[in-house]
């Protein structure tokens, strides 16, 4: 039993230090000056702006288009509910470069929507538009999972309760459902919002690579990596930071709603 | 049950006794040179059985990084000088690099013609969508360096470079993804090499030569990667400048090396 528990912790060992490693590595390679000095490159600038924006805008779009399906996942069983909940996990499977690639395929102005979404006007590809929807077919699972367990995770009494109260549906998910699902709801969309801010390959198959227009942070990274050792450096020590600032941020949200739900209770 | 269990150890057996009879020869090569390549090294694994070719295509760039950074490549065929000279800079080459090959820079447009592209010069007109190779991989070097050359031209007028360069909507990493975008007619043209507007893509895509004062002849350097099998390395190298090597690179569209 003792060389099991020994193992136990030598096995987790050694994977806080194969996760450890890397990123310390990253900010070891050179000095916080040197790297806090690039951050003002106009590349970089530019390279940040255009993923904050993106990877905000996809972070509405998933919640906007996730919620009500979330919502209808969690307290509803229909017909073709299986083939819905594949479809939602589906990209946090496939290879990106292959969502990219069906992306332009059914969105590229030659695709198969694509003359439709002309019609009106839309194109898609080498757009800042294009990263958004790119980064937002990406993010959907992680919204929608969260959101639909935490509409799960609601206990059934309550929405009993607003029935015998008379609230109708609508009313009773938007006043009941809604603010004790909260938690969960915030935690889906900051990690739907920290898988577009890392998105790249169905960034750059789908919408290319264009400074400032289509360029986000991990693109940049990848082409400074071939050019610009110092700069790529900077790159991933601000998206590293971002992303534990986000993750930050589900824990502490996480908290603080929990927190007050309990106080309430 | 008991099957599945004696065809994973079969497998386990199998895979390695397979290794140790067979060395491993890992190729590092741009990406334009991936069909030349393939057939290359198919014809070098039949020549010598004992070996088995792995080829890591990439735009030139991103292998010369990996190379520097420490991936283990025994050959490196660029598809510029430039990237060769920086890791001969750096001391990762052993021995001379050659040249073993050239190719042309072409102007490409999807035959859909999305962007009605009547020729070269439709690529200064506005709202045209051309892409290019990103400034660090070759093909997008050699298309800035056309364009610079255009621009002298008084046919195209001194501005024509700039104007092509106003209309770039990507700057792709590598030449290959470039070339099938424009086969699915997605941007309107681009430059690429001669030798991509080949199989698959030339269905799609029509190609011309730039004009005389403006042609661009890529050169492909390929050498060993120091300090890792040198012999065997310098045995594949030997192949692809060998007749049968060239005649495979020239069945590509490549030009012979010069």
């Amino acid at each position: 039993m003792k060389a099991v528990r020994v193992l136990a912790v030598l096995a987790s060992a050694l994977l806080a230090l194969l996760l450890a490693l890397p990123l310390a590595a990253l900010f070891l390679r050179r000095p916080p000056g040197e790297i806090l000095l690039r951050l003002a490159d106009p590349l970089i600038l530019d390279a940040l702006r255009l993923s904050l924006v993106t990877s905000l805008a996809a972070t509405a779009a998933v919640v906007a288009l996730g919620l009500p399906a979330a919502y209808l996942l969690a307290t509803r069983n229909f017909r073709g509910k299986r083939v819905v909940e594949l479809l939602v996990q589906l990209p946090m499977v496939l290879p990106p470069t292959v969502s990219g690639f069906a992306l332009l395929l059914a969105l590229g102005r030659a695709g198969l929507a694509g003359r439709a979404l002309e019609a009106f006007g839309i194109t898609l590809p080498f757009t800042t538009l294009g990263v958004i929807v790119a980064q937002a077919f990406m993010a959907v699972p992680f919204f929608v999972l969260a959101a639909r367990s935490g509409f799960e995770q609601v206990d059934v009494r309550y929405r009993e309760a607003a029935a015998t109260l008379r609230a109708d549906e609508v009313r009773t998910a938007l006043r009941v459902m809604l603010p004790l699902a909260l938690p969960s709801l915030v935690a889906g969309a900051t990690m739907a919002c920290a898988r577009a801010l890392g998105e790249f390959g169905a960034t750059i198959t789908f919408a290319g690579n264009m400074p400032g227009l289509t360029q986000t942070m991990p693109l940049a990274v990848y082409l400074a990596l071939q050019t610009d050792l110092d700069a790529a450096i900077a790159l991933s020590v601000v998206l590293v930071a971002l992303a534990v600032g986000l993750l930050a941020g589900v824990h502490a949200a996480g908290g603080v709603l929990l927190g007050a739900k309990t106080r309430r209770a | 049950m008991k099957r599945l269990l004696a065809l994973v150890a079969t497998l386990a057996l199998a895979t390695p006794v397979q290794a140790a009879q067979r060395t491993t020869l890992h190729v590092f090569a741009a990406a334009s040179l991936v069909d030349a390549f393939d057939a290359i090294a198919k014809a070098f694994e039949k020549a010598n059985p004992e070996v088995r070719v792995r080829i890591e295509y990439g735009g030139t760039q991103q292998l010369a990084a990996q190379i520097e950074q420490g991936a283990g490549a025994d050959v490196f065929a660029s598809a510029d000088e430039r990237w060769m000279a920086y890791l001969v800079g750096r001391g990762l080459v052993a021995g001379e690099p050659a040249v073993f090959a050239g190719n042309t820079l072409v102007f490409v447009t999807p035959r859909s013609n999305p962007g009605r592209v009547g020729g070269l010069r439709d690529a200064a007109r506005s709202g045209v969508k051309v892409i290019v190779g990103a400034e660090s991989v070759p093909v997008g070097a050699y298309t800035r360096l056309a364009l610079a050359k255009l621009s002298q031209d008084p046919a195209f007028g001194e501005d024509f470079g700039r104007r092509v360069l106003r209309n770039v909507v990507s700057q792709e990493e590598n030449v290959r993804a470039l070339v099938s975008k424009l086969a699915l007619g997605e941007a309107d043209a681009g430059f690429a090499y001669r030798s991509d507007v080949m199989h698959g893509a030339a269905r799609h895509l029509n190609a011309v030569e730039l004009p005389a004062n403006a042609r661009i002849v890529a050169r492909y350097p390929i050498a060993a990667v120091s300090g890792r099998q040198a012999a065997l390395a310098r045995r594949f190298i030997d192949f692809v400048r060998s007749p049968a090597g060239q005649e495979l690179l020239a069945r590509e569209n490549f030009l012979r090396a010069p």
